[in-house]
């Protein structure tokens, strides 16, 4: 087969929706091909449908509503979604296999690592069974997996995220498939660890010479590794080409919009008002430590130092961001600083109050000097409330009149670019990136001197992520705000920050102005955390 | 409101059970209409079969047959509902105080439940009813007292969720008082949990308390289901409808019941359609 | 067993103490809560007891001493098994229980096999068919045993298959005055348990049936059921491989939970049939009004579920590599 031959031909592929569904089909009319040894990138942002794309390819329908009702998936001549069953059976997972994004799940909890690798061997090649477990070991070796003997006998909860998904990629090539479908394999990883799993996909890939069809809604992850993109929208097919094409040159408004609102790793150039400004709030020895296990009758307690030390300040006006990656205790110190969990020991100086030491009582009063944002916009509204009530709730407990604060609330719900006529809607008739700004609204409702933000945007779109973060940033600068800023994400950080504190294991190993953090970096995590960005350099062109 | 009711509305064999349901209702109500006097009294003589002119018969006494189940029906209704609400109630409030205040509470209530799950609940409620001679009242405490820990284990697994959720730390973080947290932001949302639970633990109570009047733990003064089936055992043989019309009358209720609570579950947790 | 094992069965007893000695100082709550004198109601029946007997007890038990004095007594005697003594049967309670304790562990046993295992064959069978005739006959009969009160099952079941057909003995274990030996013994207890055991299993038949069907259903909708399809399994392997140990999961997590419940629904099937044990020596006890002796039994239970909770948590920690002995 030559290099530029086709191995997977999707034609004007139409998946219906069921009829109670928002739109009527998932995918539409959409046509793609997959070449022999390289990488296409199917990006597109949530509802895009390019999840099911992927799984139509293998007949993975999620339930008996979703059907394609038109189109082919042509597959070494053959149209998969009219092949047999036992055919299709066949084909999964031998010749074209799949990687998922969630390894814990995707993983039966109950079997060994080695027991469910193993096993694609005796589905389909039942006779290859006494060197099967031979087989195992020297995939678990191929993807780089330390001690591959251990693997084998462990179970999905014994190791590590990023091992999980090594071992899923193991699963996957145990029968040198021609086409390795990986549906955003990263995206549940560390910055660090997806890092490294892009680039042993690139690893296998080449060495193999597979075709992969890489499914992501991370721009970062497209132009670190894709040779040609695909760009969805809706169902639809909007835009496809070479990397080079589709990075430098869309042509279509979707595509530009798409790549404008990927925040820049560049920093933003400083403010200088803020200099000057008097300190807002002041942290300094933070410790927080997690025990759990049993103590009685000689049980193991399991120890976890989530914040040692923590200490920082933020003047008024500026916005400090804590980045860091899981378990770096970025969230707990978040928590700690706005008292909803309480520090084993800390100052927390707000203005010149000791807000750490208030007792119960005062504290509540106090409160609504440091209001936060959530991450998770389903989670964080009640949804037994209307967003009015939500958002006037909180002056009112502290003594507004409630037509005051009434008024104030359909103010802020203007404010934060919504509709005055949502006060009266229920936090399930909104979407995410709204819900967010009625977050928002709610925490500005109090006239905060400190607006902690924890990972608000992180569960958002990127477009979606580049509105919420613009409303953000022309608040602050209305209102004069004082904001501590958490994030997993090096790109939003520079976006937004005026300083950065990075956050590893507990500690805070690396703390200044974001625009000379960016620039020379002194700590190794810090640098590593910078190399793993995807995207940073482009995939060279292949010769 | 009316979204839930449209759901419940779809739901056949739950529209069956409540209507089953309310028949059960009336007839309770009406009982002293319907058969007035008392049900202990003799009024024929005794193991007259049914359609004989009393409509199910006469038991080993004498006494009618239907006037008995009618007035058991109002027995049962009332010590189920009663037993039920004060369980719910206690349940609920020592399961929602654990649940959001953790710590020592919680780690009490856990221990107190667990030894409640390792009492067998049924003999439980025989030796308090013994210990205490069979009355109404002595029946009620019964019931309520082994059907608290379920209800406050429930409780306590849903507040504790919701003392973590984002929505809850937010209000938190606003200077609201644990009192306004609970009753405005949690209860509502647990609210559905602790209906539905309330419901079929009142079809457990029916249950219980049959089982108890069978075995002669039932309030002398009181016409019990349970009590005709006991009482008409020695007859099984020849008069078999003495026991047979009783446990009808118990299972009929009972399903009707847990239909309504499955309807109520289904129509207030609306999942997605099955695939 | 292992030495982990061992350890952890002996940590899970050790554990259970406290809940044990709060049965105890419940029962003592309750002799004093009975009516009559606290000496009549440790004597057993009322009445039947000689002077002397009373005399004793009530020097036995430090009846004249305080409160606190008298707890300490009750709780030295119940922990070293001494419950008293039934006139009505001439032996000491423990010996009592002890005679009876055979029978109902046989009940319990075989009801556990079959609700369990019946349970999990039809709620799979179920999930597997859902919302055709094979599951919707499965669930209406679920809802209906769920609805049959347990007593009454048994005393229809006896008018059906003792009374009418014949089939199967009305009461009691065994032909006692057969003096029977070996297997016929072993085939004549079997005959005269399969009444009694149909009629406890059908509640929780229904319990462990339909739990199953929702936790198969759960588990099909689980992502690794994906990734087993997308390895090219076909959906029977997915089922047998795959779903079936973790859907297995709960229901033996709820059976654990339920061994309480089955004791108590013994007493009721026991005394339906006459069959010999604890159930029906407490019913025994209820009639006779002796309070003593069904706290013994009350307590001799406890003792019963703690030790099978601690069997069944091993069972599943066997079964559930994420669950560690600890």
């Amino acid at each position: 087969m030559s290099e530029s031959d086709t191995v997977l031909a999707i034609e004007s592929l139409t998946v219906d929706l069921p009829s109670w569904a928002d739109r009527p089909h998932a995918v539409e009319d959409l046509t793609l091909d997959l070449r022999h040894n390289e990488i296409l990138c199917v990006v597109g942002e949530s509802g895009s449908g390019k999840s099911l794309m992927a799984r139509a390819i293998l007949g993975l329908f999620p339930s008996r509503h979703v059907r394609p009702s038109a189109g082919r998936i042509l597959y070494r001549g053959e149209d998969l979604l009219a092949a047999a069953p036992e055919h299709l059976r066949a084909v999964r997972g031998s010749r074209i296999a799949m990687i998922f994004q969630e390894p814990m799940t995707a993983l039966n909890p109950v079997l060994t690592l080695g027991r469910q690798i193993e096993e694609a061997i005796e589905v389909h090649q039942p006779s290859l069974r006494g060197a099967a477990r031979r087989r195992v070991l020297e995939m678990l070796s191929a993807v780089h997996l330390p001690e591959p003997e251990r693997i084998y006998g462990a179970y999905p909860h014994q190791i590590s995220g990023g091992q999980r998904q090594r071992a899923m990629i193991a699963m996957a090539l145990t029968l040198e498939p021609d086409v390795l479908i990986a549906d955003e394999p990263t995206t549940a990883l560390d910055v660090t660890t997806q890092a490294q799993i892009l680039a042993l996909i690139r690893e296998i890939q080449a060495t193999r010479r597979m075709a992969v069809l890489f499914i992501t809604h991370d721009f970062g992850v497209v132009a670190e590794i894709a040779d040609r993109i695909a760009v969805m929208q809706q169902g639809r097919l909007v835009e496809h080409g070479s990397a080079a094409e589709v990075l430098d040159a869309p042509r279509e408004p979707y595509t530009r919009s798409l790549l404008a609102a990927v925040p820049s790793i560049v920093p933003a150039p400083p403010r200088a008002a803020i200099v000057q400004a008097p300190v807002a709030m002041r942290v300094s020895g933070l410790e927080k430590t997690y025990r759990s296990g049993g103590v009685f009758l000689g049980g193991s307690a399991r120890v976890v130092h989530a914040a040692k030390g923590v200490a920082f300040e933020i003047r008024r006006g500026e916005t400090l961001g804590i980045v860091g990656e899981s378990g770096s205790g970025k969230s707990t110190v978040a928590r700690c600083v706005a008292r909803l969990v309480e520090p084993d020991a800390a100052e927390i100086r707000v203005g010149d109050t000791d807000f750490g030491r208030l007792s119960r009582r005062t504290l509540r009063e106090a409160r609504r000097r440091v209001q936060m944002v959530f991450q998770d916009p389903y989670g964080s509204l009640d949804p037994r409330h209307t967003v009015g009530n939500l958002i006037a709730e909180g002056p009112i407990v502290h003594g507004t009149a409630p037509s005051v604060a009434w008024e104030r609330a359909l103010e802020l719900l203007e404010l934060v670019g919504l509709d005055r006529r949502s006060a009266a809607r229920y936090p399930h008739e909104f979407s995410g990136g709204q819900r967010q700004r009625i977050g928002l609204a709610r925490a500005l409702a109090l006239d905060p001197e400190v607006l902690i933000a924890d990972e608000p945007v992180s569960a958002l779109d990127v477009s979606v992520q580049a509105q919420v973060l613009r409303l953000l940033a022309d608040v602050r600068e209305r209102l004069a705000l004082t904001v501590l800023f958490i994030t997993h994400d090096l790109r939003v950080a520079a976006q937004v920050c005026d300083s950065i504190a990075v956050m590893r294991r507990g500690e805070i190993v690396e703390y200044g102005l974001t625009q000379e953090v960016f620039a020379a970096p002194r700590h190794a995590y810090t640098r590593e955390l910078f190399a793993a960005v995807p995207g940073r350099e482009r995939r060279r062109a292949r010769t | 409101m009316r979204e839930f009711a449209r759901r419940f509305a779809r739901n056949r064999p739950a529209l069956a059970g409540l209507a089953i349901l309310l028949a059960v209702i009336a007839i309770a109500l009406l009982a002293p209409l319907l058969y007035p006097g008392s049900p202990f009294a003799l009024v024929a003589r005794p193991f007259q079969p049914p359609f004989e002119g009393y409509l199910f018969g006469t038991d080993q006494l004498g006494r009618d047959l239907t006037a008995e189940v009618v007035h058991g029906a109002r027995t049962s209704l009332a010590i189920g509902l009663l037993a039920t609400a004060i369980a719910v109630l206690v349940g609920a409030t020592m399961g929602g105080l654990a649940g959001y205040y953790g710590g020592r509470i919680d780690a009490l209530l856990m221990r107190f439940t667990e030894m409640f799950q390792t009492i067998p609940f049924f003999l439980f409620a025989i030796v308090l009813v013994t210990v205490l001679t069979p009355t109404i009242g002595s029946v009620i405490l019964a019931i309520s007292v082994v059907s608290w820990p379920p209800m406050a284990r429930l409780v306590r697994g849903e507040f504790l969720a919701m003392r973590g959720r984002e929505f809850v730390l937010a209000c938190v973080s606003m200077g609201m008082s644990d009192a306004r947290i609970i009753l405005r932001h949690i209860l509502p949302n647990a609210l559905s949990s602790i209906i539905v639970t309330g419901s079929l633990m009142v079809a457990t109570a029916i249950l219980i308390e049959s089982g108890l009047s069978f075995l002669g733990l039932s309030d002398p003064n009181t016409m019990s289901w349970g009590y005709v089936i006991g009482e008409g055992r020695t007859a099984l043989r020849s008069a078999w409808w003495v026991c047979t019309v009783p446990g009808i009358a118990i299972l009929v209720t009972v399903m009707a019941i847990n239909l309504v609570g499955e309807g109520l579950n289904d129509a207030l947790n609306p999942r997605l359609r099955s695939a | 067993m292992s030495a982990k094992g061992l350890r952890y069965v002996v940590r899970r007893l050790a554990l259970a103490v406290p809940t044990i000695l709060t049965i105890v100082v419940l029962n003592f709550a309750l002799v004093h809560l009975a009516p009559g004198d606290a000496a009549d109601v440790l004597a057993g029946e009322a009445g039947s007891a000689t002077p002397e007997y009373m005399a004793q007890l009530r020097q036995k038990f430090g009846l004249d001493q305080p409160l606190h004095v008298q707890l300490a007594v009750y709780l030295e005697r119940v922990l070293a098994f001494d419950l008293g003594y039934s006139f009505r049967h001439s032996m000491s309670v423990s010996a009592l229980i002890a005679t009876r304790l055979g029978p109902t562990l046989l009940l319990m046993l075989t009801v556990l096999l079959l609700s369990v295992g019946l349970g999990v064959l039809l709620g799979a069978i179920a999930a597997r068919n859902l919302n055709r005739w094979r599951d919707n006959v499965i669930s209406v009969l679920a809802v209906l045993a769920y609805a049959t009160p347990v007593f009454w099952a048994g005393l229809m079941l006896i008018v059906v298959f003792s009374v009418k057909l014949g089939w199967f003995p009305v009461s009691g274990m065994e032909e006692v005055a057969a003096f029977k030996e070996g297997w016929p013994r072993v085939a004549d207890i079997a005959r005269h348990l399969v009444l009694p055991a149909i009629t406890l299993t059908l509640f929780y038949l229904a319990l462990y049936a339909r739990l199953m069907r929702a936790s198969v259903l759960d588990q099909f909708a689980m992502d690794y059921v994906i990734t087993a399809r997308a390895k090219g399994l076909t959906e029977r392997q997915i089922a047998r491989r795959h779903v079936l140990r973790n859907a297995v999961l709960p229901v033996l997590t709820m059976a654990g939970v339920q061994v309480g419940a089955l004791l108590g629904g013994s007493v009721v099937v026991e005394t339906v049939f006459a069959w010999p044990g604890l159930g029906f020596l407490a019913y025994e006890s209820l009639f006779a009004r002796d309070i003593n002796l069904l706290l013994g039994i009350f307590f001799i239970s406890g003792c019963l579920v703690v030790a099978v909770n601690v069997a069944v948590d091993l069972l599943y920690s066997l079964l559930d590599p994420r669950i560690e002995l600890r």
